[in-house]
């Protein structure tokens, strides 16, 4: 389809202008925002850093939280990278009795909203010795990208050619040297791929931490929205728009650098919505 | 170096024998090897899925069935009073009835806006390039990210907005965007379709690249206006991926839980409730009863995997028009 009819060539830019304008500028508007006085706590006159400085010492501090924020992503990111390339390596290469049943398993998390596990995983996690703890609020946020993981990691392994790891095997690797020296490498596009969609899960969710962890433990997320509920009907918007662009910056400049493994996230369909 | 004697010996002693017998037996442990393997491959999964998956929907029909206080805890069965009590609270049809219009309204904006946008980006100009990034850069942050920018947003003290539709004469100067129930509702719609549209534009993209060229070739020779291959060609082609669209995005819908916590918490006047808002109630807030929240996490388990099979059964039909 080429565009020449109807729409006109300047009518087409005015409109994509527009609409570029329109999915930016919110972002825009809370950058400059936090750099402006307009809240109790930014202390200087005119653009300032006052909003981040008060921002670094609420409640238990910002680096407590963003600390928090990294132990989280952390975990769920090597779990489900640990768990979704050996599950595809062991569901790509090898027949074995029950895998069907494991992998239909496996997909089913898709269908079971998380939602609906969190009250259970709540006290469960408290039976497992993982109360108010974010290694816990990792491995849930983990298990919901394993199908995600294990699909995209199974068809990586499915592509690569039987060939190389029989060379590797010929040349005397065991079956696991050959997966982490020979076919670990040749998925590795797949593997920035999940690895990057679940650190983007885990570092922006909300309420996963929420139902399983205390305001003390919380991550960033958790702890901006605790932030604004807590000082009773006094809403310090300064703080708060500090905290988005400290929340957005590691997850906007890994998007824009990695865009296109995003996108290959995206389309492969098993991101839920 | 000893212990590798015996067993080249037996390699040699079957081939020896050759045959159907040792051939088989050879094939056998081969695929018992093969097995365990396998099994050793998927230990990680198998535990994940065992521990944190299986346990807690085993937990969650328990619960579900007895008197779970947040504090007490377990107290003894009750079932199925936690259903009773649930399906008697007037606050769940308000919930559902509420969260069905939100699902409704998200969907028709989203999926014409996705469309929308995935016809302007598609074809590969060079500005599109830049045009998709900034579409899609609200994907990249969070929803709760998403909702805390857009609370500040809707601000009556520090937002944009207040001062213009006060001016436009949609409000007063000093009353919330939030304030009001149809504020509220559109407000939170608005974030979620700024928020979304990247998201199913992509999806809408990867439809579109799939439909061959030489069918609007065809259709441009035959003298069809644009206005009719869109009709005749573009929509009927990619009814499998609006399928697919609108069931992630109804599925989604129904689960709405962040942007209502944090835009507002289920107000004004209970007017924004959402089904997982009120399991979230049930638990930590107004009852702290985890029984009932159970049998509501239960209801809503059974809708959704019926909403799943309907996703399935949709792209199971896409999937034989596609071979067509």
């Amino acid at each position: 389809m080429t565009s020449s009819g109807t729409l006109g060539r300047t009518t087409y830019y005015v409109l994509t202008g527009l609409v570029a304008v329109t999915f930016l500028l919110p972002i825009l508007w809370v950058v400059v925002t936090s750099v402006s006085p307009n809240s109790a706590s930014a202390q200087t006159d005119g653009v300032g850093l006052g909003n981040y400085s008060a921002l670094a010492r609420y409640g238990e501090g910002l680096g407590s939280y963003l600390w928090n924020s990294v132990i989280v992503s952390t975990v769920a990111v090597v779990t489900a990278l640990v768990a979704g390339a050996m599950g595809g390596y062991g569901f790509a290469r090898f027949a074995f009795r029950g895998k069907n049943t494991v992998f239909l398993l496996v997909l089913s998390i898709l269908m079971v909203p998380y939602a609906a596990l969190l009250i259970p995983l709540a006290v469960w996690l408290n039976e497992i010795g993982l109360q108010n703890s974010l290694v816990g609020v990792g491995l849930v946020l983990a298990l919901f990208q394993l199908p995600f993981a294990t699909f995209m990691m199974r068809n990586a392994f499915s592509a690569v050619p039987r060939e190389l790891e029989e060379a590797a095997l010929l040349d005397g690797c065991g079956t696991v040297s050959a997966f982490v020296r020979v076919m670990l490498p040749a998925v590795r596009a797949p593997l920035v791929t999940v690895g990057l969609f679940v650190f983007l899960v885990a570092w922006n969710d909300f309420m996963v931490p929420l139902f399983l962890v205390g305001p003390t433990n919380a991550p960033l997320p958790l702890a901006m929205v605790n932030m604004r509920q807590q000082t009773m009907g006094v809403i310090d918007y300064g703080i708060t728009t500090a905290g988005v662009v400290v929340l957005a910056i590691p997850a906007v400049v890994l998007f824009l650098s990695l865009q296109r493994h995003y996108i290959r996230g995206f389309t492969s369909g098993a991101v839920k919505g | 170096m000893v212990t590798h004697i015996p067993a080249a010996a037996e390699r040699v002693a079957t081939d020896a024998v050759s045959g159907a017998d040792g051939g088989r037996r050879r094939r056998r442990t081969r695929e018992r090897r093969d097995a365990l393997r396998g099994w050793a491959f998927i230990t990680p999964t198998v535990v994940l899925v065992a521990v944190l998956f299986l346990a807690p929907i085993g937990l969650v029909l328990v619960m579900s069935g007895s008197q779970w206080s947040l504090l007490g805890g377990f107290q003894g069965m009750n079932s199925p009073d936690n259903f009773r009590n649930v399906l008697a609270d007037p606050l769940l049809g308000d919930a559902v009835s509420f969260t069905l219009r939100y699902t409704a309204l998200t969907t028709v904006i989203l999926m014409p806006v996705a469309f929308f946008l995935a016809l302007l980006v598609q074809e590969s100009r060079r500005w599109n390039n830049l045009l998709r990034t900034a579409i899609l850069v609200p994907s990249a942050l969070g929803i709760a990210s998403a909702s805390l920018l857009f609370y500040a947003l809707y601000s009556p003290q520090i937002g944009p907005l207040n001062p213009i539709l006060a001016r436009l004469g949609l409000m007063d100067l000093n009353s919330s965007i939030l304030g009001t129930p149809g504020g509220a509702l559109w407000a939170t719609v608005v974030l979620i379709v700024w928020r979304f549209a990247g998201y199913y534009m992509i999806l809408t993209m990867v439809g579109l690249q799939a439909i061959p060229r030489e069918l609007y070739e065809a259709a441009s020779l035959d003298g069809a206006s644009r206005i009719t291959q869109l009709r005749r060609i573009t929509l009927p082609l990619l009814r499998p991926t609006i399928a697919m669209t609108l069931i992630l995005s109804i599925a989604g819908s129904l689960l709405a839980f962040d942007q209502f916590y944090i835009l507002t918490k289920g107000g004004p006047n209970n007017s924004t409730l959402t089904v997982v808002l009120l399991i979230y109630r049930y638990a930590f807030e107004t009852k702290r009863d985890l029984g009932m929240a159970a049998a509501l996490s239960v209801l809503v388990l059974v809708v959704l995997v019926a909403v799943s099979v309907l996703q399935l059964r949709a792209l199971g039909v896409s999937r034989k028009e596609g071979d067509r």
